[in-house]
């Protein structure tokens, strides 16, 4: 009722300004009040209804209480997401990022396009620690033996320490770390190690190196030859190498000239399946072969023609080389290399572990603090870490979980996670980040500069006040407000590549020379050194050649399998010096004769219920002296067998032309002759019904099959976006895991060393979609702007649609994913994409073209009344790919870069002869041979 | 030796009063015997069994079953293809003997138009079970809903709706129609009042009238004449679930015609399973005699080298199309992971029929009791090996995969016979297994033709 109507004489009297206003405020009542009968019902009803208003105290209503903002964030609409700038550190080099919060919580992680380590795209690794933030079974309290206690408790503790440390100079104090180069740690060490002169710091970064890389130009160079090195493979510089890498790939732009790729490994890895030549031999062989492309003398055959290429383009030519060869060859190459060098790297820092291990057995040892990293797992097995460390009276950890480390340390302290935290860090080229905290810790982590403060006698300063106090000496001047906000909001320091390169000295020792079969320890592409163990979205991502998942093999070559009588899931015991580790095999084609590859990172026993218990330890193995592997490998049957659970049971193409390679040649000659190959598609006319014209917008997709690496950071980057569950080990081995975008692996040619090619698949939103025909509900539907539909609530889970799609890119919820152990703890409800429905179990799902990022786009696009513009809409693929090789957007405007692509004559569709019409196609892959290297 | 045309379809010496008494006495007169007990025994724990998997699968999802991406179709479609498939013979017995005049049909058809309700109970259970949904299964029903929303009428899953429900429908009418002039002669014969009274009421006031028996008749013609083009479609559109699919192996147009000849393949392979051991254990080999179980051996016979046509047609049309996909199929079939499955097909529907040529063997009941059996399992497994082959490898190898059932898949067929022999265990108790009133009527035929 509105009082209004009560207020003004001018009602009162009934004036016909009254009047008019009335029928302009209510016209449906202005008639009831003019009509002396009806307006007295009208009173009535008013007036009873008052009365009756009262009466609504009586019944007693559910007490909700509704909760505003109290104070509303700014620039907070809700509904809109917003994004920030930040970093996360692999081996403790950044690569910036950008986050999309919803209503103040994280949900999903962007590469930053103003970042160089990232350039818009992201890793692996980078789109799983949204779920690392939220894992349930993080560290929550502060932990004293056996005691919860407290951090003012820890702080009483320090106290007495500092006073300990003040009179003796901290000569029993000891800080282990992994790899730092956030400027803000740095110095906080540097204060702590100027109070206190006869501490000591120590790194151990497992798979640091100690000679880095500097970073090299890749996208100048006309020549790469990679030996044991995996510049496109996982690692700080991935994105960026990629980035610049699949730009001289690019057949569409005839002006960049392609480069050319030579690659000798031990191992397939994904530098190795972008090689236009690829060679797979042993550590020993490419020492050899290192050691002759340096002297030049006593080449092999096949490595003619490749110095020949290199030696013709010197200066735009690079080479490449693993930690593993020797410190002669790897000088030549940083010699050769120098003109493409664009940066030097930041060097490791702190002293060494084996110095460490010497202080502790010595006794030197009082207190030690361990911040982040897992030395108890990862460290050398000849350390013997977790043995020694009982000989440390005071031992401190500070980890993001409970991890082996913290089995063995008494004071435990949670850390923040990275996306929890005020923090800084800088990129392989020295670009500084400031980052910043998505959300308040969710289990009261502290920082690693909330403990180092505390170390250093102030407790009581937040990490925000730290970070800002550091840069505040930084950056001094009026403006530094300014220039704190444009840091935070770019996600880079401006002007900060470079930073400090003090010469360092390597001391990398040569491969040991010996006989028989070789070890060769590796990274796992999808855990790295074990770090990642509990991520159930890593755990579950297929890793590129193998496909396997949650579990790690030794993999070995088809001859080296036939000779010692092995098959695929065969047990073995794998003894090398005098150590054992038991692991189930599986034949790699592609692997390198005679040696076997093992990826570090499992068979973890205290990395929570994720990753406890998969795989085997391959560090158990590993020893400080040829930490990449060495010589004298005995394999032993066992006579067990171990199933694996893979995500690819055949990786030939069995003659059908998914994937189409020609030469660079045979294009510039025929440019329709690469990907025109095999039963031609129907044509459009081809068909019973009438065609359907799309006027406005037409979505579609094309995936540069020579671009593509086969990172795998699609099936994740979707899998965060879109909520798709993970279903676990045994899901998995029954085929039903549920990503809706998979990098299919195939080989090609000779198993010893075949062609190795990648082809991302998602749903190919056929215009002739063979899943809309036969679903008997219709809950699979075709948009008016070409998008294949798929309606959940709807589904009744006949599954016919799935059976009758080609590409079986379609997803069937077979139980309740939604419930189960990976899925279940409350917590994961916050790292829920809003936009995206959760679906129950009994219904099917599928790509959707991140329909939610299209719809968010259109309403903008509307509400600011202008068309929506070609590269708007990013489904979360082709934002998160690297190399660039998906690409989304109006196939009806010509000038947008995907019908570009589609117009390309290397443009084609899978499986185009059934007439399914897809919209999602694929350019096909060149190859740049060398005319010289074809001859031998 | 009787030479086959001669053999009669009743022995001689019955009269209808005769004829009435000895199908009546074994519901009426026998009493409740060890043999039947056992057996209603053991088919009610199947049921039970059938019980227990299914609340499983309810509780938990489909997922308990083995199948997977890409073999989304498992068990339960063969299963369900496979039970309707032996419907057909009593459809086929019932409906299409009656009008070709064939009168050796007359003590068989009751029984084998049972066992088809019967089959399409327990067919009609796994279209149900396996959607991902079931408690939204009334969406492919076409009923106006709230949201305006039909089924989407191009998929033959709509269909298979219309085609099954029209067929048990048809079926039960026709079954019961039938029956209605038997429960008069039960509720007449039959002396606790009330058994009587049950019977009466099933009987729907049957007096036996010049005018009841008109219109029985008319009626009885109308069902068949219904009931016969069913026999041919029901099973052309399930099959059709499969031919409109893109899947090799599938995607077949011989396939309509070769599962209605697989139909009524299996079906009559059913009907001598359960006769000959019905016959034997209730002692009506005088109505059911040697000529029946050849002539039944002699449609299986002609149906079987019906299907062996169609294996034989899309070997020949796979390698006609030089179509890759379609070659790989059929020789993955023939040398892949389910070659054993395929092997069994082979020997139990294309060989073992083949001695169906020898009348010894047709005449021979143990043999064709074996005989009949190996052919429901040759029939089955030719329902595998087109779902789960076809399906398991199809146009992309990265997408190939491997389709296991798991226990709760066998513990659901187990369970299904159970239900099967459990209503018939209970027809057999219950109702007259052979249709009183034709027999009577035949018997009578036979006198009139002998005296002329």
């Amino acid at each position: 009722m509105n009082m209004n109507t009560w207020r003004s004489t001018d009602e009162l009297e009934d004036r016909p300004a009254f009047r008019d206003w009335l029928q302009r405020e209510f016209p449906p009542l202005a008639s009831e009040w003019t009509n002396e009968a009806s307006r007295r019902s009208f009173l009535k009803i008013m007036g009873a209804s008052f009365a009756l208003a009262g009466l609504n105290a009586c019944t007693r209503q559910a007490l909700e209480k509704v909760v505003p903002y109290v104070r509303q964030p700014e620039d907070l609409v809700p509904g809109q997401p917003l994004y920030f700038a930040s970093a996360l550190n692999l081996e403790g080099y950044a690569r910036g990022i950008l986050v999309e919060s919803h209503e103040g919580r994280p949900t999903k992680i962007e590469g930053n396009p103003e970042h160089p380590a990232s350039l818009g795209a992201s890793d692996v690794f980078m789109q799983a620690e949204i779920l690392a933030l939220y894992d349930p079974e993080r560290s929550k309290s502060v932990m004293n033996g056996l005691e919860v206690s407290t951090w003012d408790e820890f702080l009483a503790l320090v106290v007495q320490e500092r006073e300990k440390w003040k009179s003796n100079g901290g000569i029993g104090l000891r800080l282990l770390t992994g790899h730092i180069t956030s400027p803000t740690l740095l110095s906080q060490i540097e204060v702590l190690l100027q109070e206190f002169p006869n501490a000591k710091w120590h790194v151990h970064e497992p798979l640091a190196t100690k000679a880095p890389q500097p970073i090299y130009d890749v996208g100048k160079a006309e020549v790469i030859l990679a030996v044991e090195n995996d510049f496109l493979g996982p690692g700080p510089a991935q994105l960026k190498y990629a980035r610049d890498f699949a730009s001289r790939r690019r057949a569409d732009s005839g002006a960049t000239k392609f480069n050319r790729l030579y690659v000798a490994e031990s191992t397939p890895s994904m530098t190795g399946a972008r090689a236009d030549y690829r060679y797979a031999l042993g550590p020993r062989a490419l020492q050899e072969f290192g050691t002759a492309l340096a002297t030049e003398a006593s080449l092999p055959s096949w490595g003619v023609p490749i110095l020949a290429d290199l030696t013709r383009n010197k200066g735009r030519s690079l080479i490449l080389l693993g930690d593993s060869l020797s410190e002669e060859v790897r000088q030549f190459a940083r010699n050769w290399n120098r003109p493409l060098q664009i940066a030097q790297p930041l060097p490791s820092n702190g002293d060494s572990l084996s110095e460490f291990m010497q202080h502790v057995e010595a006794g030197k040892i009082e207190t030690l603090v361990i911040l982040g990293g897992n030395p108890a797992y990862d460290t050398p097995v000849d350390f013997k870490f977790a043995e020694k460390l009982a000989l440390v009276p005071l031992r401190i950890r500070l980890g993001l979980y409970e991890d082996e480390t913290s089995a063995l340390c008494q004071w435990r302290l949670p850390e923040a996670h990275p996306l929890e935290t005020w923090s800084d860090a800088r990129a392989f080229d020295g670009t500084a980040t400031i980052m910043q905290p998505l959300i308040e810790p969710l289990y009261g982590g502290k920082s690693a500069h909330e403990l180092m403060a505390a170390l250093a006698g102030n407790a009581v300063v937040s990490g925000y006040e730290i970070v800002r106090q550091y840069w505040h000496a930084q950056h001094a001047g009026d403006d530094f407000e300014k220039y704190w906000r444009k840091s935070l909001h770019d996600g880079v320091v401006a002007g900060s590549a470079g930073g400090k390169s003090s010469p360092f000295a390597p001391s990398v020792r040569a491969a040991a020379s010996g006989s028989g079969l070789e070890l060769v320890f590796r990274p796992s592409p999808s855990i790295r050194d074990g770090r990642f163990a509990n991520n159930a979205w890593l755990q579950e991502l297929p890793q590129p050649f193998t496909k396997i998942t949650w579990d790690n093999s030794a993999l070995i070559s088809p001859a080296t399998a036939k000779r010692l009588h092995l098959s695929n899931e065969d047990v073995v015991d794998l003894k090398y010096r005098g150590r054992l580790v038991r692991a189930p095999v599986w034949i790699l084609p592609g692997q390198a004769d005679d040696c076997v590859t093992v990826h570090l990172g499992y068979g973890r026993t205290h990395a929570g219920r994720v990753g406890n218990g998969v795989g085997f330890d391959a560090y158990a193995l590993r020893t400080s002296d040829a930490p990449w592997g060495g010589s004298g490998l005995e394999i032993v049957k066992t006579g067990l067998r171990h199933p694996f659970a893979t995500t690819q049971h055949h990786q030939s193409m069995e003659g059908r032309d998914q994937v189409r390679v020609g030469t660079l040649a045979e294009f510039q000659q025929h440019p329709a002759a690469v990907a025109q190959v095999g039963e031609p598609a129907p044509g459009g006319d081809e068909t019973l019904y009438v065609p359907i014209a799309y006027k406005g917008h037409a979505w579609g997709m094309a995936i540069d099959l020579g671009a593509c690496i086969g990172c795998n950071v699609c099936t994740i980057a979707c899998q965060a976006e879109n909520n798709i569950p993970v279903v676990g080990k045994e899901e998995v081995a029954r085929g039903r895991e549920m990503h809706w975008i998979r990098v299919d692996n195939y080989f090609e040619g000779a198993p010893e060393n075949p062609r190795i090619h990648f082809q991302p698949v998602p749903c190919m939103h056929c215009e002739n979609a063979p899943c809309e025909l036969v679903c008997p509900v219709g809950a699979t539907a075709h948009s008016s702007e070409g998008l294949n539909q798929m309606v959940y609530n709807r589904c009744v889970g006949t599954r016919y649609c799935s059976n009758n799609c080609p590409y079986k890119v379609r997803r069937f919820n077979f139980l309740e994913y939604d419930r189960n152990p990976f899925e279940s703890a409350p917590v994961l409800k916050l790292l829920r994409n809003p936009d995206v429905t959760v679906r129950t179990r009994g219904v099917m799902e599928k790509c959707t073209y991140c329909v939610q990022r299209i719809n968010r786009v259109r309403i903008e696009a509307e509400k600011q009344n202008r068309p929506i513009r070609d590269g708007e809409i990013i489904p979360a693929c082709a934002q998160a790919c690297p190399a660039e090789a998906i690409v989304f957007g109006d196939i009806n405007d010509p000038q947008s870069r995907v019908a570009k692509f589609k117009a390309s004559p290397l443009n084609y569709g899978l499986l185009a002869e059934l007439n399914t019409r897809p919209r999602t196609t694929y350019l096909a892959k060149l190859l740049n041979p060398n005319p010289e290297a074809e001859k031998t | 030796m009787n030479v086959p045309d001669e053999t009669p379809v009743v022995a001689p010496g019955y009269d209808s009063g005769s004829v009435t008494r000895k199908i009546t006495d074994v519901v009426l007169a026998r009493p409740l015997g060890r043999g039947w007990l056992a057996g209603f025994a053991f088919a009610f724990a199947l049921l039970m069994l059938l019980n227990f998997a299914i609340g499983w699968l309810l509780i938990r999802g489909v997922g308990i079953w083995g199948i997977n991406i890409p073999v989304a179709w498992g068990f339960a479609i063969v299963n369900f293809v496979w039970w309707i498939g032996i419907g057909h013979a009593g459809t086929f017995i019932s409906a299409i003997l009656l009008l070709l005049h064939q009168d050796w049909r007359t003590s068989i058809n009751r029984f084998a138009e049972a066992m088809t309700l019967f089959a399409v109970a327990c067919a009609g259970l796994f279209p149900l079970l396996h959607l991902g949904r079931p408690w939204v299964f009334y969406w492919l029903l076409p009923y106006p809903d709230t949201m305006g929303l039909w089924p989407q009428w191009r998929s033959p899953l709509v269909w298979d709706v219309f085609a099954v429900s029209t067929y048990a429908t048809v079926s039960l009418m026709f079954w019961y129609v039938g029956l209605i002039p038997d429960l008069a002669t039960m509720r007449d014969r039959s002396a606790p009042r009330p058994l009587q009274f049950i019977y009466g009421v099933m009987a729907l006031g049957w007096r036996g009238s010049a005018r009841h028996w008109k219109r029985f008749k008319m009626a009885y013609l109308l069902l068949a004449g219904l009931a016969t083009p069913l026999v041919l479609s029901v099973h052309s559109v399930v099959s059709l679930d499969f031919a409109v699919a893109i899947v090799p192996g599938w995607h077949s147009t011989i396939f309509p015609p070769y599962f209605v000849a697989g139909a009524i393949f299996s079906g009559f392979a059913m009907v001598l399973t359960l006769l000959i051991p019905v016959r034997k254990a209730y002692g009506l080999q005088d109505f059911i005699t040697i000529r029946h179980l050849e002539n039944c051996a002699k449609i299986m016979l002609a149906t079987g080298l019906m299907v062996a046509h169609g294996y034989i047609t899309e070997m020949f049309m796979s390698w006609y199309s030089d179509d890759k996909f379609d070659i790989y199929m059929t020789l993955n079939r023939m040398f892949g992971p389910y070659a054993p499955a395929w092997w069994l097909l082979m020997f139990c529907n294309v060989l073992v029929p083949q001695a169906l040529w020898f009348k010894s063997i047709r005449t021979n009941p143990a043999i064709l009791f074996v005989l009949a059996l190996l052919v429901n399992v040759g029939m089955w497994t030719e329902r595998y090996v087109i779902v789960v082959t076809s399906l398991h490898r199809d146009f992309l190898p990265s997408a190939w995969g491997i389709y296991h059932p798991t226990r709760w898949d066998w513990m659901t067929l187990i369970g299904s016979f159970g239900l099967f022999l459990s209503l018939l265990f209970l027809f057999l108790r219950l109702l007259p297994a052979i249709s009183i009133t034709e027999m009577g009527k035949l018997v009578l035929d036979k006198k009139e033709s002998r005296q002329q």
